[in-house]
């Protein structure tokens, strides 16, 4: 699955609309990060477990959204958007959306 | 006889906080600095635009989707800071760098995952505050970084 955030696959000629494909994930912090991210607060720096907190939700949405793709026979995903909110104290959402297609490779 | 040590452990103990964080913050930040230095030196060879042409002249041989991403805060002592800054007014230059900081990561983070290839087309980036203290201060910032990485085949 090739995935672009342009409204083409460079050297590829588009054969196939298949609209929007959608993934997204609701994912909450737990206490032990949290612990741990308060008190990197203190002195600054990477909270490492805020980046693969972060990474690893983005990951499922971006599976997600491939899965449909697949589903819908498509062999690539273009003008990929990623999208964040929060829907409670302590937790948000992860939104990944773009267009299915299937491409073909330029003679 | 508590009556009398108590205001000293009020202002001790955060006091000795904000010291700490002085001296650790300021070493993290150099080191960091340093590091970026380095990595954007090696990583100059890689070009990172931001529209969505690219040339078109040479055979593509691979493209690839990239991102990086950081969540990164700032320490005690700038966050005081910040703090003091609010009463004047003007530039806060302790989040300056935590932004600065964070965009540059994550963008050498993107271009590290594909140090192989020739460009990267459609860079984007976003930048959130994922945290917020008390007195809803921003206590730490996510920058995710991405872009379309092209890489042209070498023979022709």
């Amino acid at each position: 699955m090739i995935l672009t955030n342009i409204e083409e696959v460079p050297g590829t000629t588009i054969v196939e609309h298949y609209g929007l494909v959608t993934g997204s994930t609701v994912r909450a912090k737990h206490v032990g990060r949290d612990i741990m991210a308060s008190l990197k607060n203190i002195v600054g720096g990477e909270l490492k477990g805020y980046t693969e907190l972060l990474e690893d939700a983005r990951e499922q949405a971006r599976d997600r959204m491939i899965a449909q793709a697949k589903e819908l026979g498509a062999n690539a995903v273009i003008n990929v958007r990623f999208d964040t909110s929060s829907v409670a104290q302590g937790a948000s959402e992860l939104y990944v959306y773009g267009t299915a297609v299937r491409v073909e490779q330029e003679k | 006889m508590d009556i009398y040590i108590d205001p000293a452990i009020n202002i001790g103990i955060p006091l000795l906080i904000i010291v700490i964080a002085l001296i650790t913050g300021t070493t993290i930040e150099k080191r960091h600095y340093r590091s970026i230095h380095k990595r954007e030196k090696e990583l100059l060879t890689l070009p990172v635009l931001n529209c969505k042409q690219y040339p078109v002249d040479r055979q593509v041989e691979r493209v690839q989707f990239v991102s990086g991403s950081v969540v990164i805060s700032i320490d005690y002592f700038k966050r005081f800071l910040a703090g003091l800054r609010q009463i004047f007014g003007g530039e806060v230059r302790s989040y300056v760098s935590l932004v600065d900081r964070g965009r540059r990561e994550a963008t050498l983070r993107m271009k590290e995952k594909c140090s192989d290839a020739d460009l990267i087309v459609n860079f984007r980036i976003k930048t959130s505050s994922i945290s917020k203290g008390r007195k809803k201060k921003i206590g730490s910032i996510e920058v995710f970084a991405y872009g379309t990485a092209i890489r042209y085949s070498k023979t022709a």
